[in-house]
């Protein structure tokens, strides 16, 4: 399994590279420009949790889930928070407790590598809802190295709180319909980005997790080996010694 | 003595020569970054010009460009490195980002470079798409076979 795990882990880092140049091109525009939405008008929040269907992959999972019902825990009382599941793993972590915040939730998540189309269905699911959302939040695993991953939130803002920044007099020439176009593929290209590096994240966590299975296995079997040779022993002894006995009083 | 002096200051006008703006040397460099979700062509390089096909028509974008936000249209990108030479890029498909800092983001779906691309196949799949855009009788259907003929124009267009 560490090894299946190895090799799906060094095919998703060698992709998470390029994916990492487009994912921190499409945030540049927001963090540049500043954006940020003012907490009291936010009266809906839609949460997208990026994680998988598969497990064996340590804390993976429930780092996500955590993160997620912190941040509904955190939000004000009057605001509406909503949740979509990209993985099977976070339905089921989630579906107990805050069941009601579910709105959608994706399958078959984790199976093969994501790919652009994949990051578009979930959009395009996303934007069909029209949900209209005030501040939404793509929370997943960002990797940092095969033995350590950091659970993130990066923002994903409506086409009205661009339109209505302040920093975004400075661009020229943006109508409501670019911008609207511009935002459907930004937030594209940010879920994109939330899934290739939560699949490596997760890879590598599977990585160290079958690694450790192994050789917590390997331990145990030493220990029970030498229990077993010295309960054997012990049986032949005892054997012995009625044996030399009965002959003794013979 | 006054010759002298005359001569001081005139010399200091004749030495000021008159030229144009530098652009390169005293304006921001653009640091430009273009990126498919599988591939990197450019990472914070800097490069002279560069044109994009965006709906709103072609845009031509130099260092110190106004920042703006566009949506691209299938078409030709052309990069003019700072050595002069130029690459061309077919592209379907994505969004450009024109940042106050001067740097640009181009980042589009689908790129390949001009010999990637058949123009036969381009052809006749141009015929065919035209051909079934007659067939189709919803919206959807209809705007999704009238992106498929642009795209497939755009090809023809940039190959010959």
């Amino acid at each position: 399994m560490k090894m299946v795990a190895a090799a799906k882990y060094a095919r998703a880092e060698r992709a998470l590279k390029p994916s990492r140049v487009y994912g921190a091109g499409a945030l540049a525009l927001y963090e540049k420009a500043d954006i940020q939405v003012a907490e009291e008008k936010v009266n809906k929040h839609l949460i997208i949790g990026v994680s998988s269907d598969r497990g064996l992959c340590g804390a993976v999972h429930s780092n996500v889930g955590r993160a997620i019902k912190s941040q509904i825990a955190l939000s004000s009382p009057g605001t509406e928070v909503m949740v979509i599941n990209v993985g099977d793993k976070l339905r089921a972590l989630l579906k107990r407790t805050h069941g009601k915040h579910i709105l959608l939730s994706c399958k078959e998540v984790g199976r093969k590598p994501p790919s652009f189309g994949d990051a578009s269905v979930v959009a395009t699911e996303v934007l069909n809802l029209g949900y209209e959302f005030d501040k939404a939040s793509v929370v997943f695993n960002r990797f940092k190295s095969v033995i350590s991953y950091k659970t993130e939130s990066k923002p994903l803002f409506s086409p009205e709180t661009v339109g209505n920044a302040e920093s975004m007099s400075v661009y020229d020439d943006i109508d409501a319909d670019v911008l609207r176009n511009y935002q459907e593929f930004a937030m594209v290209n940010i879920i994109y980005m939330a899934m290739k590096e939560s699949t490596t994240a997760e890879q590598s966590a599977r990585m160290t997790a079958m690694d450790s299975a192994s050789k917590n296995a390997s331990e145990m079997i030493d220990k029970l080996t030498l229990t077993f040779n010295r309960t054997r022993q012990a049986v032949i002894t005892k054997e012995l010694i009625e044996i030399i006995s009965g002959a003794a009083a013979l | 003595m006054m010759a002298a002096r005359i001569l001081r200051r005139a010399l200091p006008v004749a030495r000021q020569a008159r030229s144009y703006a530098d652009m390169v040397s005293t304006g921001p460099q653009m640091s430009f970054t273009f990126a498919s979700p599988t591939k990197v062509f450019f990472k914070d390089a800097s490069v002279k010009q560069v044109d994009v096909p965006t709906l709103n028509g072609v845009f031509g974008i130099l260092p110190a460009h106004v920042p703006t936000l566009q949506v691209l249209r299938p078409g030709v990108v052309t990069i003019f490195n700072d050595d002069g030479s130029a690459t061309k890029y077919f592209v379907s498909s994505g969004s450009i980002t024109v940042n106050a800092d001067s740097s640009v983001q181009l980042l589009v779906e689908e790129a390949a470079t001009l010999d990637q691309l058949d123009v036969d196949a381009a052809k006749a799949n141009l015929e065919q798409a035209q051909s079934e855009m007659s067939g189709i009788s919803d919206e959807a259907g209809r705007a999704a076979a009238q992106i498929s003929l642009e795209a497939h124009e755009a090809i023809v267009k940039a190959l010959a």
